[in-house]
């Protein structure tokens, strides 16, 4: 359908824009802001893949939750604009490496796909029911349960840690 | 596609967002009336019958109003925060059922905007959206009280955000589905409040803390903060804060009646009546209405009546009362339904109210004791 494709279009000049807006702003609130904006677009992303549950998810926990704990700790930090520190020796060249070796990833998985006649297509709108919610509630509980149980273990390891960090020792000061 | 689902689309977004601004007018009146007649006042009766016209009055004297943008503020974003505000405030109402549907030139019209499978997520995710308006507003006024202001009252939003959470878990299990039609349709012979009234009751607390109003108004805590995250704004820009904080009002109490007081539709004993929404269409935001107008009546008693929470309270409030209850409301609620479902007695199903009360009265004997032990400790 074209109208999904200008969508699909609009939407990725938008995704580009923000991540480069937050790579390349001088401003650490402006780069959270512009990384917001790219986590809603993603968002929209999943709603046109008819995936609505991971949506919402994506917003409610990565734009609602993540940036805005982000957002605190520059502000109270007050690290809005640090001077601009002096960059790692080995940083650039190392992040060239792997950027060049990314590429060249998904360049052979995109054309050997191709080859193999397999396309990349959206995965079955059908997930856009409440059963399918329900379908993937199921797998999560019941076959995924050891992952899923260990992910809220590694979280609550997290949490505890956090809170062991920031508490007071009895007795002292 | 069809046109006129477009056309049918945007008309009803048009008057729900009027329906908004309007409802945002007359409830400053609705709750400058209802204050001062809790406190034995008059008040505003001059503009108009009974002060109706007072909204209005107030509206042209903010649009005149000159508006002050102080000269070290982050211009963008200080211009930004107030609409990042309004926006989520007007756009949470769109999963909101209104009413049934009803036949308009041989149109089946339906009452909501948007009919999302996933409607309770969708509530939940503008909700922690709403919290960036404020936050960016108290930064970029470059003002510590603004900043101190904007700080405190995302803090509180954010405890107060998990507690909803599971106050929408509550609703999402009794109805058994994400689909706030579908919750609606499910209270048909009963509201949640009535199997969950303990729930119910969290939930109307949770939404006081998430609109920021009294007793958890910590943003407009004068006395120590002065306006909190809107000191620096003025004129328009104020009056958008103040929109906002209105309409947020309003929509949460429309979404505490359709989740927890049956939405649209009649009380269950006039079911089957000339009452009932299945007869008459418009009855169902009529009911809407009525229910939305008494739960801001309790909010507005409320601001009357409490005084405000000191800060470090309001989060162990948030914290070690109102989280652990939920929790323990929540497993009360799933474990019940489980019951009832597998042993197919409904005796499990009446064990969730009492339980659930049962687990409020501990946790209020617990604050008691709590306050007591601290009053004890200072004298």
């Amino acid at each position: 359908m074209t109208s999904d494709l200008i969508v699909f279009l609009v939407l990725s000049l938008v995704a580009i824009a923000t991540a480069l807006g937050m790579v390349f702003s001088r401003n650490s609130v402006y780069s959270a802001l512009f990384l917001v904006l790219n986590f809603v677009t993603v968002a929209v992303f999943y709603l046109l893949l008819g995936a609505p549950f991971i949506a919402m998810s994506q917003i409610t926990v990565y734009a609602g939750a993540i940036m805005v704990l982000f957002l605190f700790v520059i502000m109270l930090l007050g690290a809005e604009s640090l001077a601009p520190a002096k960059a790692l020796p080995w940083q650039k060249p190392l992040a060239f490496t792997l950027a060049v070796v990314l590429v060249v990833e998904a360049v052979y998985l995109i054309v050997s796909r191709a080859q193999q006649g397999m396309s990349i297509t959206a995965p079955d709108a059908s997930i856009n029911n409440m059963n399918s919610l329900r379908e993937l509630a199921m797998q999560l509980f019941s076959q995924y349960l050891l992952p899923f149980e260990v992910t809220s273990i590694l979280l609550l390891v997290a949490m505890v840690g956090a809170i062991v960090l920031t508490r007071q020792e009895k007795g002292g000061k | 596609m069809d046109w006129t689902i477009w056309l049918e689309w945007v008309l009803k977004g048009l008057i729900l967002c009027l329906v908004l601004l309007t409802g945002f007018a007359y409830l400053t009146w609705y709750e400058r009336r209802a204050l001062a007649r809790i406190q034995i006042r008059v008040g505003p009766n001059r503009a108009g019958p009974q002060g109706l016209l007072q909204p209005i009055a107030d509206a042209v004297k903010l649009i005149f109003k000159e508006e002050l943008t102080p000269a070290k503020v982050y211009k963008t974003i200080f211009i930004l925060a107030p609409v990042l505000t309004v926006v989520p405030s007007l756009i949470i109402a769109a999963v909101i059922p209104l009413g049934s549907k009803f036949m308009f030139f041989g149109r089946e019209i339906t009452l909501y905007i948007a009919d999302l499978n996933v409607g309770v997520l969708y509530l939940a995710s503008i909700a922690s959206i709403a919290v960036y308006g404020i936050v960016l507003a108290g930064w970029s006024s470059n003002n510590k009280y603004a900043m101190l202001g904007g700080i405190r009252s995302s803090a509180q939003m954010i405890s107060y955000e998990l507690s909803l959470g599971l106050c929408f878990v509550i609703a999402i299990l009794l109805g058994n589905s994400m689909n706030l039609n579908e919750i609606v349709d499910a209270q048909k012979d009963m509201w949640f409040a009535v199997i969950q009234p303990a729930g119910a009751l969290v939930f109307l607390i949770v939404t006081l803390a998430e609109v920021n109003r009294a007793p958890f108004d910590m943003p407009e805590a004068e006395q120590e903060l002065t306006a909190g995250y809107h000191a620096e704004y003025s004129g328009m820009k104020f009056a958008l804060f103040f929109m906002a904080e209105y309409q947020k009002m309003i929509v949460i109490c429309m979404i505490a009646a359709t989740l927890f007081f049956g939405g649209y539709r009649e009380f269950w004993f006039l079911q089957g009546t000339i009452f009932s929404v299945d007869r008459f269409w418009f009855l169902g935001p009529v009911y809407l209405l009525l229910k939305v107008v008494v739960l801001l009546f309790f909010m507005i008693w409320i601001r009357a009546t409490w005084p405000r929470i000191r800060y470090d309270r309001l989060m162990a409030f948030g914290w070690k009362v109102l989280l652990p209850l939920s929790l323990v409301l929540a497993f009360i609620t799933a474990t019940g339904i489980l019951l009832a479902q597998e042993l197919n007695n409904r005796l499990f199903f009446w064990g969730i109210p009492v339980l659930s009360i049962i687990c409020a009265l501990v946790a209020v004997v617990f604050i008691y004791r709590n306050l007591r032990r601290k009053s004890h400790g200072r004298v």
